[in-house]
């Protein structure tokens, strides 16, 4: 019990010092984090005995002395930003280091009429009432400890405001680097999109790091929150690439809030990172909307990765697909947990939950929890999971074709995974996602899969 | 002279207790013959087809299997393959991911590499294909799309011979291709087949319905019967068990004993 308190008085620290240094703010940001820090402080990390974390085990982040992530590599933080710019395939790209919003490596315009790209910072300056009326209204400081942190901290990220009918076709790019540091850091990401009736965006999240060595060897633990609103026939497409050092924590809560007539992707691909959790809830809240929340997750080592999913159905008519796979190797640990919850006024919803799980070792271990709740009479939901090694079937398949059964492994864990990556309409990050399994597979770079689209629904 | 010596092979089931499937099947194929295996379901005709694959399911008790010479029973599928063994699966495997293009490729290059002969450049294996594309009247949108996946059951088997044709094997074991197929299909598919013929190959061709006969005309007909070639003949033998069916055999083969 005095270990805990004395894990969370590391954070109540740090807020003792950010509080003082932050530039003066508006009051409500003030009163926003001070009432985050007091729900932080009244509730502490989770630990094994509640029910939402019973398969992550956060000790090792709730006993690390995290101090506040600072910047102070730049020939670090320029390299790192070179390997995952998406440089003119982005319509703009803002880009973080440890964190914090690096002016000279962003580019932000120029943008269509009616988008806006800027740090928070910038939006709370120039755009206060806007950011008042929409900021941690979503991802509240209820839900969950780590949220409740962020939003204490808030001061730095991403703000992207789609006008009304605003349209641009190429993505916007978050890229938030990870810089290792001489000590433990934490960094508090935070990204706002508000979405007007008839917009339509590509937004990528990329969460990048590398190890570092001798005395820079400690990665900074991102605590990111994402809050994505849509107004009426907003179509969205959203890419979360999770490639950090395998050394790196990341925890991250996406709530996405859809309003009628709209059309949200989400593919979310956690391939780095030591200890990575991630929360998505997307509230489908009129009707006619349809989400799609793909995930690919591929681990190795002793990395651990668990998403949970929440897709909320409140209103009528409304359609969900998801479809999560995973490919673990060695003693990695996966989890699982979707939960589909239809509101008693949601009629007609029409969804599907599919999970696919690859053992690619004995010593792996997947959990896999899909959960309906449902409240409406009239709904189609279906939900199915697998989890097993390579098919014995496929692999005797090319074996009496000639390829070699090792050849055949690799050849069929690719294919696995390009199930996911072949949906994802954002090139670079679909070309990074093929690029890193072909990799790992020994397998040559041109592996395509040009069968884009036709199968999807099928394969769901 | 013989391209394939099947001497008293017995499998079973590679289940602790699993039960005997082949109980010494005996069959010799020489080059340049076409022979068919009749049988009624569950005689174990996929059973001989797959373990002659080298498919692990199975288990060799006993018996011999000589192909070209030597010792099949030794050789991984991968090597019986990469030797001139071709299965045209009963129930071609889907992949999803992969696609027909990168999976023709990868065997095509796996077979030469054994051989140790550079890979095919993407020009010469794309005229191969289109080749044996037209030969079999395959739409090339084929080549894009995931390996049988949402493929017909008739796609499937038209796409099984594609293979073999593009391959080029020196022993082509057929497993029911033509179930599944309407009649324009089967000639198709029976003229892909044809062209495998040469004085210098076998076919191996497992059927229970005699109008695939009619197309790929064989040498010698088996008739299987739990676990064993119980009657051998002539392409007449395929009539009459058309017009008689099996029961006759079955009769025939127990008053022998
Ligand atoms: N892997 C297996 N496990 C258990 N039984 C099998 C297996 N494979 C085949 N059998 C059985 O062996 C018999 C012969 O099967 P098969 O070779 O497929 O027959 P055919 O192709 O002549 O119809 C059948 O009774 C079938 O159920
Ligand atoms: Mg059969």
């Amino acid at each position: 019990m005095t270990q805990l308190l004395d894990d969370k008085n590391i954070h109540l620290a740090n807020f003792t010092l950010f509080a003082r240094h932050a530039t003066p703010t508006l009051s409500w940001v003030e009163k926003l984090r001070r009432s985050a820090i007091a729900r932080f402080d009244l509730v502490g990390f989770p630990d094994a005995k509640d029910e939402e974390w019973r398969f992550t085990n956060t000790a090792p982040i709730a006993q690390t002395p995290f101090v506040l992530a600072e910047h102070d590599d730049p020939a670090a933080a320029a390299s790192l930003a070179a390997d995952f710019t998406f440089a003119n395939q982005a319509a703009a790209e803002i880009v973080f280091v440890n964190g914090r919003f690096s002016q000279q490596l962003s580019r932000v315009s120029p943008l269509p009429a009616g988008i806006t790209v800027t740090s928070l910072a910038t939006a709370l300056q120039n755009t206060p009432a806007l950011l008042e009326q929409h900021l941690a209204r979503y991802a509240r400081i209820e839900t969950d400890p780590f949220v409740a942190l962020n939003t204490g901290f808030i001061r730095d990220g991403a703000f992207v405001h789609l006008a009304r009918n605003a349209v641009v076709r190429h993505p916007i790019h978050l890229l938030f680097l990870s810089i290792p540091s001489a000590e433990p850091a934490i960094a508090h990401p935070r990204v706002l999109v508000v979405a007007e009736d008839n917009s339509q965006a590509t937004i990528v999240e990329s969460y990048a790091g590398k190890k570092g060595a001798g005395p820079f060897s400690n990665t900074v633990f991102n605590n990111a929150v994402t809050e994505i609103v849509a107004a009426d026939n907003v179509h969205l497409d959203h890419c979360k690439l999770e490639q950090e050092s395998p050394d790196a924590f990341h925890i991250a809560h996406m709530h996405v809030t859809l309003g009628r007539d709209c059309s949200f992707v989400s593919h979310a691909a956690s391939i780095g990172g030591k200890l990575v959790r991630n929360d998505l809830v997307v509230v489908l809240n009129g009707q006619h909307t349809d989400a799609t929340v793909n995930g690919l997750v591929v681990l190795r080592d002793s990395q651990h990765v668990a998403n949970h999913t929440i897709l909320r159905h409140e209103k009528p008519h409304c359609s969900s697909h998801e479809l999560y796979k995973h490919v673990l190797d060695n003693r990695s640990t996966c989890v699982f947990k979707g939960k589909i919850f239809v509101q008693k006024d949601a009629q007609k919803t029409d969804s599907k939950q599919t999970t696919k799980s690859l053992l690619l070792s004995d010593e792996a271990t997947m959990n896999a929890m899909p959960a309906l709740e449902i409240y409406a009479d009239d709904v189609k939901c279906t939900h199915g999971s697998t989890t097993g090694p390579v098919d014995e079937d496929m692999i005797f398949y090319l074996r009496s074709r000639g390829v070699p059964r090792e050849a055949a492994r690799h050849l069929l864990t690719y294919a696995f995974a390009a199930d996911i990556t072949r949906r994802i309409k954002v090139e670079p990050v679909r070309r990074r996602l093929e690029d890193f399994m072909a990799a790992q597979h020994g397998l040559p770079q041109d592996l395509r899969i040009t069968d884009l689209g036709s199968h999807d629904q099928a394969a769901l | 002279m013989a391209l394939l010596e099947i001497h008293d092979l017995h499998a079973r089931v590679a289940v602790p207790g699993g039960r005997e499937i082949l109980k010494g099947v005996n069959l010799t194929v020489n080059k340049g013959e076409v022979h068919a295996i009749m049988g009624k379901n569950g005689s174990g005709k996929s059973t001989l087809a797959q373990v002659l694959m080298g498919r692990e399911t199975y288990e060799v008790t006993g018996g011999t299997v000589l192909y070209n010479g030597q010792n099949l029973l030794d050789l991984s599928t991968e090597e019986r393959a990469t030797q001139g063994v071709f299965l045209a699966f009963q129930y071609p495997v889907e992949i999803p991911g992969v696609s027909t293009s990168y999976f023709l490729k990868a065997a095509v290059n796996a077979i030469r590499k054994a051989h140790g002969e550079p890979e095919l450049d993407a020009m010469d294996f794309l005229a191969i294909v289109k080749q044996k594309m037209a030969l079999l009247k395959m739409d090339q949108s084929f080549m894009n799309r995931a390996v049988n996946e949402g493929f017909s059951g008739g796609e499937k088997k038209r796409n099984e011979i594609f293979q073999m044709a593009v391959i080029n094997p020196t022993l082509a074991l057929m497993d029911e291709t033509d179930s599944g197929l309407d009649i324009d299909a089967l000639k198709i598919v029976s003229n892909g087949a044809n062209s495998l013929r040469g004085p210098d190959r076998a076919i191996v061709c497992v059927t229970h319905y005699q109008r695939l006969l009619n197309y790929i005309q064989p040498d010698v007909v088996h008739v299987m019967l739990d676990g064993r070639i119980a009657k051998s003949g002539d392409k007449s033998l395929a009539l009459e068990l058309e017009a008689r069916g099996y029961d006759w055999v079955e009769k025939e083969v127990a008053q022998l004993a």
